[in-house]
């Protein structure tokens, strides 16, 4: 990193006020917003009849959504936790970028879990009633841990940048000051606090790792728990996890461009981090193509009677042109972009961040539907509108509005909060100049 | 859970007390020295009796017979001490006359275009013989249902059979991708039944009313069962395709004829579906041999 006086590391970081493009980009997003909340009002009048979802498909995008925003939240744990535990230091402008993406998706994560249910007012039954043998039993316990967990990786290392966010009083208006006094007045920057957090943050970064696997595996788990092909595989949390951590580094890339555009970041997200991440994501993609090859070939080998129909749906069948967009959007095109020098710089490794995202979009979806349209009795004495699946309004509004949401928490976030950890990045500074 | 049973009470209470009422006798039905206070009202009624006689009875003496049985959640949860129930369906006398299912959809106000009985056109491959298989949920010893039901829904009982309770399910639909068999159905919308049934109190026996935002599935009827009456599906079909019992008793019938459990899947070499899961089903199919009727597909005949 080029020198930087401190004055101005703090004066570029400080979060600024939204211009005529993020306003435009907020309303847009809380348009989106209010678009799924009256979807959502519908459904609760008329109940799950106002999806596409019949007796046979009984999950749909909700699902896959679901399974989507818990997989691009593991990259919190990737980036904050691995990377720092293994010693790399260009990762520190982007933890923050990494834990916010975290904390949205697995809240929205827990939303739209909510939004699936038929009987959401029966909520508290899996207080009241929860049995510990059931796989959505552990799944509440492990998010709702990995959400805390996040929330506190988020916190801790904002607590000196609250300091000197205090100290800004004019720029931050009443309310915004109130705010920061009350989560973060009592930081005075003391070594021994220091030595509190750091150690806090050491010890959280350890205890992520299992958990964040833990979500995931349990995830998969949901599915590998039935007998219906294309789910029961002992392959499934390992693929999911892979699979989770590369949609991760892909959302990452895409926000390091847009934060680095938009907010003039130039100095501080260089394009040694978008090489870096490059070459993070091309080893990603690579484990989950190992995983999807274990998960597709192995079976495709045997063609047992009842995988057949699933397998052949996805590779030349009803599924196909979506399976294999998603299968070269996630995978193949990503890494041919970022395997280049060239294809590694802020541009394309932006291109390559979305192909990543929107090809495990699909991805998810395709875990999710087609299975549930093969089932082990054929599909007989139904309505016709029971034999296939394609989202209702409703459920592209609501699946939509939440994904706005997750851009929503994540752009407030970066209007309140630095993005990027100022003190961090002038201790950085510091040390590099006296190295 | 004791409200929803106060209020079965009093609604058993109701309908007694117009029951007798109707029948010209007041007081309260509930006091055993009711009878010897009755008055004979001189109006004779012809009854007839279990030995097929007719005989007369003055009608202040009929006492009305309550319905539904006074049946808290937590003893339908129990089930039937000392019993263990199975199905047998005879595959070589099924001709898709479709009388189960009319009359469980009838007895359970399935939501119309749903069913929990399904009566299946099967071929296992291509030069075997195609054959009808009627399916009920298969109330299986290790159900995956319940295995995965967050809430303690849906519940294995003493006597094997599988039940959902709809004042509890939250809808998760779990259940429904766990099931091998498809057995399970949801109730995407209000259920469209008349009033009347809509008000009548809940019970995870009766499967009666239906909720939106819930799982439904075969019952096996225990309702009826605890009247000492067969499931509606055995005494629809008019082809006794259908047989039910008791393991422990050994014996299984169709209403017209009974068989030994045991002999009767001995002899004509009973078996499961997808035994090679593991859930080790209730219901025990013979196989379609020596068959009462021809394979006739009608359905499809029309459509090529």
């Amino acid at each position: 990193m080029e020198k930087l006086a401190e004055n101005k590391i703090i004066e570029d970081l400080l979060p600024q006020k939204f211009g005529k493009k993020g306003q435009m980009w907020v309303i847009s997003l809380l348009a989106i917003c209010a678009l799924g909340f009256y979807a959502y009002c519908r459904q609760l009048y008329f109940g799950l009849e106002v999806t596409a979802l019949r007796d046979y498909v009984s999950w749909g995008i909700y699902i896959s959504n679901f399974v989507f925003f818990v997989a691009i939240s593991l990259v919190g744990s990737l980036i904050t936790a691995v990377l720092r535990l293994t010693n790399v230091q260009w990762s520190t402008p982007l933890t923050r970028i990494a834990e916010i993406i975290a904390v949205s998706a697995i809240a929205f994560a827990g939303l739209i879990i909510i939004v699936d249910m038929g009987r959401p007012d029966r909520f508290y039954n899996l207080f009241t009633h929860g049995r510990l043998q059931s796989p959505i039993i552990w799944d509440v316990i492990v998010i709702t841990t990995y959400l805390v967990i996040s929330l506190l990786l988020l916190y801790f290392p904002l607590l000196p940048d609250l300091k000197i966010m205090i100290s800004f009083k004019e720029r931050n208006g009443k309310w915004l000051q109130k705010f920061y006094e009350l989560i973060g007045s009592f930081w005075k920057n003391k070594p021994e606090q220091f030595k509190i957090t750091n150690k806090a943050i050491n010890i959280l970064s350890i205890t992520i790792i299992p958990v964040a696997f833990a979500i995931h595996t349990v995830t998969s788990w949901l599915f590998a728990t039935t007998y219906r092909p294309g789910w029961d595989s002992t392959n499934f949390g390992a693929y999911f996890i892979s699979g989770a951590f590369l949609v991760g580094s892909g959302a990452v890339l895409i926000a390091m461009y847009i934060f680095r555009t938009q907010y003039k970041l130039e100095q501080y997200i260089t394009e040694h981090h978008f090489d870096k991440m490059g070459k993070v994501v091309v080893l990603l993609a690579l484990i989950y193509l190992y995983f999807n090859i274990n998960e597709f070939l192995v079976p495709a080998f045997k063609m047992k009677k009842s995988e057949e129909e699933h397998l052949m749906g996805l590779f030349t069948g009803e599924f196909s042109s979506i399976f294999w967009f998603a299968i070269s959007a996630s995978m193949f095109l990503p890494i041919f972009i970022l395997i280049f020098k060239k294809g590694r710089r802020p541009k394309w490794a932006f291109i390559a961040g979305i192909l990543v995202v929107v090809g495990s979009w699909f991805k998810r979806y395709l875990i999710v539907t087609p299975t549930l349209l093969h089932p082990f009795l054929p599909m007989y004495d139904v309505p016709k509108n029971y034999l296939h699946y394609f989202p209702s309004w409703e459920e592209w509004s609501i699946a939509g509005g939440s994904l706005a949401g997750v851009l929503l928490v994540i752009t407030f976030f970066a209007r309140i909060f630095p993005i990027i950890p100022i003190h961090e990045t002038i201790i950085e500074t510091d040390s590099h100049e006296k190295v | 859970m004791k409200s929803s049973d106060n209020s079965r009470r009093e609604f058993l209470a109701t309908t007694l007390l117009a029951g007798a009422t109707l029948a010209g006798c007041g007081g309260n039905p509930f006091t055993p020295e009711e009878l010897s206070d009755v008055k004979p009202s001189g109006e004779m009624v012809k009854l007839l009796s279990v030995d097929g006689e007719i005989i007369e009875v003055d009608k202040a003496f009929l006492k009305p017979v309550p319905e539904l049985p006074a049946l808290s959640n937590t003893e339908a949860r129990v089930g039937i001490p000392g019993k263990k129930f199975a199905m047998v369906i005879d595959l070589s006398r099924c001709k898709s006359v479709k009388k189960c299912q009319t009359a469980c959809n009838h007895m359970h106000h399935i939501h119309p275009g749903q069913n929990w009985i399904k009566v299946y056109p099967m071929q296992d491959s291509e030069k075997t013989a195609p054959y009808w298989q009627p399916t009920t949920c298969m109330h299986c010893d290790e159900p995956p249902c319940v295995k995965v039901c967050p809430v303690d829904a849906t519940f294995k009982r003493k006597d094997g059979i599988v039940l959902i309770d709809s004042d509890r399910c939250v809808g998760c639909r779990f259940c429904m991708a766990a099931c091998p068999y498809s057995s399970r159905v949801f109730n995407w919308e209000e259920p469209k039944i008349e009033k009347e049934i809509a008000d009548k109190p809940y019970s995870c026996e009766t499967s009666v009313p239906q909720k939106i935002g819930t799982v439904g599935k075969c019952d096996f009827c225990p309702d009826m069962v605890r009247q000492g009456n067969l499931p509606h599906c055995v005494s629809a079909c008019p082809n006794g395709v259908f047989f039910f019992g008791d393991i422990l008793e050994d014996a299984v019938t169709n209403g017209a004829e009974t068989f030994r459990f045991s002999e009767l899947i001995k002899d004509k070499a009973g078996y499961r579906l997808m035994e090679d899961l593991g859930t080790k089903p209730s219901v025990y199919y013979l196989p379609p041999v020596n068959r009462n009727f021809p394979f006739e597909n009608i359905e499809e005949d029309k459509k090529s």
